[in-house]
């Protein structure tokens, strides 16, 4: 049977650096046809690369690129395990001749690098259909990133002309999974129902071991063992796009119906109609079989004819976003931080909304207008860290809540200890279409 | 029929994902005994009830009985989303665990598939 096992090593920028060595170790343990993804962009990465690109014509891809290579980059080239990627962020091209570089450092021979272009539309002839899309919501603001999702197909056809490593910005997560397989299973892109179940496997891969026991545990529960080594994930695809989720031998984590579950149905809307670049995918009548111990298949997909437009992510600078916090424990330490979270609204009075946090009695559930802070009564006892935290367009105003917080040290309430402020610019996102038309893509072989 | 009331948790788990302003929650059956119990339970509006303090516009349900899930779709709650939202949570992760605390009734006979410890420390459990 012509099986095809593509690995994953990276669910998002910042992933584990490791994760790639036990999925390689595995790959080439099997022999046969095999591929790396890593997937690594998410709604504000691109955006925050444009930045890095900005201050360095060469940077701009992904900033662990080369701590999550250089463990597997010879090892791969060596056994023919060919590397897709969208690692090359805002400048797929500068993260293309940095891999090139790796190799030589590492004693290899420059390999086929291909790079995918067309995801980026940020450029000014894109910038009246993205106003019209986004009507008022632009309105004059700087843009930072303009990224359309782009599909599999330039990548199939970079891998057909033979690239050992392809390296694209906002290629869509499952594409990454989907490219391979057309490519080597000859798939036409019109082969809704292949590329629609082929496009589901690179849903469970591409947040790396979110599939295979990763952000799964809760003690007592649901149990995972093994959570420091974590064995990322690796499909075992057939010709008509099914697969079996598996992972390496001896690795910690699980491969199980509940965990496949968990991440199939990860950041999905309608599950009839799951939309990317390449496919509407559909898993209304799909099931999960567990075989054996850490291998399950994922059966019942269905796919249909892909979307005429194509999904883009345009980022913009939106102002600054300031933060405080103090700590208040003992005796009345929510009612102390509570007066704490008081002085300051007073303090601040006219710059723009606050949110306040109670850490260790309410935080993160409660909505930005505190109202269930507010129905949160105190405890007697406690330990509590008060958050503030304030989002405007004036740097200066930002500044000032972090001055406010850390004079609590001598004008607020009593034991407070701990301050911390940071202060950061703001990226807002926003989403719109294009038509399919507007934005071509294709590959160039790096010289 | 006798039943009791045991927290969501005991019988489904999920996942939380964000894209833009609009959350999605899995819930899982733990076993095919309580997928019923899920459907009849944990429907839209429980759902825009426990959400409500967070001003969802719209929740939505989908049911995918073969795999013993329901995907909880939850419109405008998280306050404008990643990039907007000053929530130290921006993505609203930690919401599947808002809605896995939900009070459901459990048959008393089917109380011994329930997950998690027996003497639960959650004090919304009551038999």
């Amino acid at each position: 049977m012509d099986l095809l096992r593509i690995g994953c090593a990276a669910g998002f920028s910042g992933d584990r650096t490791d994760a790639a060595i036990g999925v390689v170790d595995a790959l080439v343990a099997a022999g046969g046809p095999s591929f790396l993804i890593f997937e690594t962009l998410a709604e504000r990465t691109l955006a925050l690369a444009q930045l890095a690109r900005r201050k360095d014509p060469e940077g701009g891809y992904e900033p662990l690129l080369v701590d999550m290579l250089r463990p597997v980059l010879a090892r791969c080239l060596r056994h023919g395990i060919r590397i897709v990627s969208n690692f090359g962020a805002a400048n797929p091209e500068g993260a293309a001749r940095r891999i090139r570089k790796l190799a030589l450092e590492l004693g290899m021979p420059a390999p086929v690098i291909a790079v995918i272009k067309g995801d980026d539309v940020s450029g000014p002839e894109y910038r009246t259909a993205l106003d019209a899309a986004l009507s008022t919501v632009l309105d004059h603001r700087t843009i930072v990133s303009a990224n359309a999702y782009i599909g599999a197909e330039a990548v199939a056809q970079a891998l057909t002309a033979g690239a050992q490593i392809v390296v694209g910005g906002r290629l869509a997560d499952p594409s990454l999974t989907v490219g391979p397989a057309m490519a080597h299973f000859g798939w036409r892109a019109d082969d809704w129902e292949r590329i629609g179940r082929a496009t589901m496997v690179g849903h469970l891969l591409e947040c790396g071991a979110q599939v295979s026991g990763g952000y799964y545990a809760d003690p007592g529960v649901k149990d995972i063992p093994g959570m420091a080594r974590l064995g990322y994930p690796i499909a075992e695809v057939t010709e008509d796009g099914t697969a079996i989720i598996t992972k390496p031998a001896g690795s910690g984590g699980r491969v199980d119906a509940h965990t496949v579950k968990e991440q199939l149905l990860y950041e999905i809307h309608d599950p009839c109609a799951y939309m990317t670049p390449d496919v509407v995918a559909d898993i209304g009548d799909a099931e999960v079989q567990e075989l054996a111990p850490d291998r399950v298949r994922l059966v019942g997909v269905r796919g249909h004819c892909r979307p005429d437009d194509l999904k883009v992510n345009v980022c913009f600078e939106s102002g600054w976003q300031a933060e405080g916090e103090i700590s208040y424990s003992g005796p009345r330490a929510d009612g102390r931080a509570r007066l704490a979270a008081e002085t300051i609204r007073e303090r601040m009075a006219g710059a723009g909304r606050l949110r306040i946090d109670l850490i260790g009695n309410c935080s993160v559930f409660g909505d930005d207008d505190g109202v269930l802070l507010e129905s949160t009564g105190a405890r007697a006892s406690g330990d509590v860290r008060m958050r503030v935290a304030l989002r405007n367009d004036d740097r200066a105003e930002a500044e000032r809540l972090e001055r406010e917080v850390l004079a609590l040290y001598c004008c607020g309430p009593a034991g407070g200890g701990g301050v911390r402020t940071a202060l950061r610019p703001t990226l807002g996102t926003r989403s719109c279409l294009l038509p399919r038309a507007l934005v071509p893509t294709s590959f160039t072989l790096l010289d | 029929m006798t039943t009791r009331t045991v927290p969501l948790w005991r019988i489904a788990h999920g996942r939380s994902g964000d894209k833009g302003n609009r959350s999605n929650i899995s819930v899982i059956a733990w076993e095919p005994e309580f997928w019923p119990l899920i459907v009849e339970q944990v429907d839209e509006a429980a759902v825009l009830r426990l959400f409500a303090f967070r001003h969802p516009t719209r929740v939505t349900r989908y049911l995918l009985p073969k795999l013993a899930a329901a995907n909880f779709v939850i419109d405008d709650v998280l306050d404008g989303g990643v990039n907007d939202s000053l929530n130290l949570d921006s993505h609203g992760k930690s919401l599947s665990f808002l809605l896995l605390d939900l009070p459901v009734q459990v048959p008393t006979e089917l109380a011994a598939l329930l997950r998690g410890p027996e003497a639960s420390i959650t004090p919304k459990e009551t038999t």
